[in-house]
C-alpha cells in the first residue's frame, strides 16, 4: 500500500487585519511603541501582558475608538480600503457599527444598563438601519439564543442579570450583526471560574461555528490558551514576542514570557 | 448738535417689553431656525417676568414677533381661559397694544402649550409652541455633546429603540406626548409636549411653527409646506389617540381630541380641549352666526 500525500501546499490568504507601525502617547507615558499586528480570516489571536502592557489600547484602536500618534490600520473587506485612521467619524461609525463587534470587560461600557436585554441587541441593528420590528426582535432573539443567553429573560434589562449573563449579552449584541472581527476586551475577568469557563464555551463553540476571526485579549493565560490559535505578548507598548500558541506556552523564547508562563504554571 | 438729540428719549421699557438687542437676537435665530428645519438654534434667552418653565421661550418669541396690529391667542393645554394662558395674553397685550382674541380663525399669532388648535391654520399664521425639553435623544443619550455629535451625522437608531422598548415593555407605542419627529427628512425634534393626535397636524402645514424652549436656550422652527414624520417602525404604524368616537358632553362635538371629566358615578364625560373650538360649537348650535373653520380631523379621521 502506497501511501500519498497532498503536495506541499503554501498559504497565500491575505491577511485581515494588518496594523502597521502603531505608536500612542499619552503625554510622557507610551502606551504604543511601534506595534506590527497580523490577524488572519478565521484566526483567534490573543494578546498577554500585564496591566499597562498597552493591550487595551491597540484593541480600542482596532475598534476606531482611539487615533494613534502615527500608523495605519487596514481591513481585508470588500468595500473597506487604505487606511481606516483616516476615516471620517461618520464613516468609522458605520464601520464599527456594522463590521466590528467588541465586548468590554466591564458590561457598563458596552450595554445600555436599563433598556432591555433584546433592545441592547436591537440597537446595534437598528444603527444599522433596520426599521421593522418584527424583523428587530426575531434577530435580537437569534443573537441572543447563539449566545446561550435564556430566553425566558429576553426583555430583562442586564442591571438586574448576573456579570455572566451581562457578557452573553454584550457578545450576542457583537455578533447580531454577523462582524468580520469579534473583539474581546477581557471578556471573563471578574466572572467567577464556573461561570468563566461557560462564557469560554459559549465563545469557543461561536468561533467554530461561526469561524469569526478574534482578538482576545487577557491578562489570563489560561483564556488565552483555551482560545486563541496564535499570541502576541506585549510589555510596556511593545510586542515582545509573537507566534502560535503552543509556541509560545512550551517554548518561550523572551525572559518577561519565559516568567509570565512559569507564574501561570 | 447735542447727544440728547441723537439718541431716542427715555422710555421706561422699549415695545414689547424685550430690549432692541434681544429681538435682533431671536429674529436671527429664527431665521436660521427656518433655514434648517427641525435643528436646535442655541439663543440668548432673556429674562422676562415670569418663571422659567412657564412658557418663557415661546413668550420672548412672541414678543419678538408682535406689532400693533398682530391678533394674539394664547392656548394654554387647547383651552384660553386657563389662568398661565390668560396672564401671557394679558402681558402681551399690555406691553405691545396688540388686540386679543380667543378664535383661531381671527389669530395672526397663536402662542400655545401642548396643543394645536383644532382648525387649520393658514400660511398668514404664525404657531409658537413652548417647549420644557427640546432635546429628543436626552432619554436615550444623557450627554448632550454626544446627542449633538448624533444630530450632526443623522445617527437616530437609538431613538427607535426606545419605541422598541415600550413595544417590549407593554405592547405598543407607550409615548404619548413629544413624540420625536423627522422634518423634512433630516433633523428629528420634539414637536412639544403635543399629543399624538396633533404631530400630524404639523405635517405639510401651511402655517409656520416655532418652538422655543426659553429654559434650555433652544430654538427649532417647521416651516410652511414642511414634511414631518414621526418615527415609526415599518411593520408597526403610527396611532393617534382613539378620541375618534368620543362627543363633547358640552358641546356635542365628535371626533376631536378630548378631555376627560371623571364623574361623581366613577364614570367620565368627556369636553373638547380646544376650549374655544367648544364655544363656537355651542353657540353655532345655539343659532348664532360664528365661523367655524375647516379642521384638521373630520369625525375622528385625519382629512388631509
Amino acid at each position: 500500500m502506497t501511501l500519498t500525500l497532498d503536495a506541499p501546499r503554501i498559504v497565500t490568504v491575505d491577511p485581515l487585519l494588518e496594523l502597521h507601525g502603531v505608536n500612542k502617547s499619552y503625554g510622557p507615558v507610551v502606551a504604543l511603541r511601534n506595534v506590527h499586528a497580523t490577524v488572519f480570516p478565521g484566526e483567534v489571536l490573543g494578546i498577554v501582558g500585564e496591566s499597562g502592557s498597552g493591550k487595551s489600547t491597540l484593541l480600542r484602536m482596532m475598534n476606531l475608538e482611539e487615533t494613534p500618534d502615527s500608523g495605519s490600520y487596514t481591513l481585508d473587506l470588500p468595500d473597506v480600503d487604505g487606511n481606516l485612521f483616516e476615516l471620517d467619524r461618520f464613516a468609522r461609525r458605520m464601520l464599527c457599527a456594522t463590521r466590528i463587534g467588541i465586548v468590554y470587560q466591564n458590561p457598563h461600557l458596552g450595554l445600555l444598563m436599563k433598556h432591555s436585554s433584546s433592545g441592547n441587541v436591537a440597537e446595534r441593528l437598528l444603527v444599522a438601519g433596520e426599521r421593522r420590528f418584527a424583523v428587530l426582535r426575531e434577530k435580537a432573539t437569534d443573537a441572543l439564543a447563539a449566545s446561550e443567553f435564556p430566553l425566558e429573560r429576553l426583555d430583562a434589562p442586564p442591571i438586574e442579570l448576573s456579570g455572566g449573563m451581562q457578557q452573553r449579552v454584550q457578545l450576542a449584541k457583537a455578533i447580531a450583526l454577523e462582524p468580520a472581527l469579534l473583539l474581546l476586551d477581557e471578556p471573563t475577568t471578574g466572572l467567577d471560574v464556573s461561570v468563566q469557563a461557560l462564557v469560554l464555551d459559549t465563545l469557543k463553540r461561536l468561533q467554530q461555528d461561526r469561524k469569526i476571526t478574534m482578538v482576545i485579549v487577557s491578562h489570563d493565560l489560561g483564556v488565552i490558551r483555551t482560545l486563541a490559535d496564535r499570541v502576541m505578548v506585549m510589555r510596556r507598548g511593545e510586542v515582545v514576542e509573537a507566534g502560535l500558541a503552543d509556541q509560545i506556552f512550551q517554548d518561550p523564547q523572551h525572559a518577561y514570557t519565559q516568567q509570565l508562563v512559569h507564574a501561570k504554571l | 448738535m447735542t447727544l440728547a438729540s441723537l439718541t431716542k428719549p427715555w422710555a421706561p421699557m422699549s415695545y414689547g417689553f424685550l430690549d432692541a438687542s434681544a429681538k435682533r437676537e431671536l429674529r436671527r435665530k429664527m431665521v436660521k431656525a427656518v433655514c434648517v428645519p427641525g435643528c436646535q438654534m442655541p439663543y440668548a434667552s432673556r429674562e422676562v417676568p415670569m418663571a422659567r418653565g412657564w412658557g418663557t421661550g415661546g413668550l420672548q418669541v412672541s414678543l419678538t414677533l408682535i406689532n400693533p396690529q398682530t391678533c394674539v391667542k394664547v392656548i394654554d393645554q387647547g383651552a384660553d381661559d386657563s389662568v398661565n394662558a390668560a396672564s401671557i395674553r394679558r402681558f402681551l397685550s399690555r406691553v405691545s397694544g396688540a388686540p386679543v382674541t380667543l378664535d383661531t380663525l381671527q389669530a395672526d399669532l397663536i402662542q400655545s402649550r401642548h396643543r394645536i388648535p383644532e382648525e387649520i391654520l393658514r400660511e398668514d399664521q404664525v404657531l409658537v409652541l413652548q417647549v420644557p425639553n427640546p432635546e429628543p435623544l436626552r432619554s436615550v443619550q444623557p450627554n448632550m455633546s454626544i446627542a449633538r455629535q448624533m444630530h450632526g451625522d443623522a445617527d437616530y437608531g437609538r431613538m427607535w429603540l426606545q419605541l422598541y422598548e415600550q413595544i417590549v415593555r407593554s405592547g405598543r407605542v407607550m409615548q404619548g406626548a413629544s413624540y420625536p419627529s423627522m422634518v423634512n427628512g433630516r433633523h428629528v425634534m420634539t414637536p412639544s409636549p403635543i399629543p399624538r393626535w396633533d404631530v400630524p397636524k404639523l405635517h405639510m402645514a401651511k402655517h409656520l411653527t416655532i418652538l422655543s424652549a426659553g429654559r434650555e436656550k433652544r430654538i427649532f422652527a417647521v416651516p410652511p409646506y414642511c414634511r414631518v414624520e414621526p418615527l415609526v417602525f415599518d411593520d408597526v404604524p403610527y396611532r393617534v389617540e382613539d378620541h375618534a368616537g368620543l362627543t363633547c358632553s358640552r358641546s356635542g362635538a365628535k371626533g376631536f381630541f378630548m378631555n376627560e371629566v371623571p364623574q361623581d358615578d366613577g364614570t367620565s364625560a368627556f369636553e373638547l380641549s380646544d376650549s374655544e373650538y367648544g364655544v363656537k360649537s355651542i353657540r353655532r348650535a345655539e343659532g348664532d352666526p360664528v365661523d367655524l373653520g375647516d379642521t384638521w380631523y373630520t369625525n375622528g379621521e385625519l382629512t388631509k
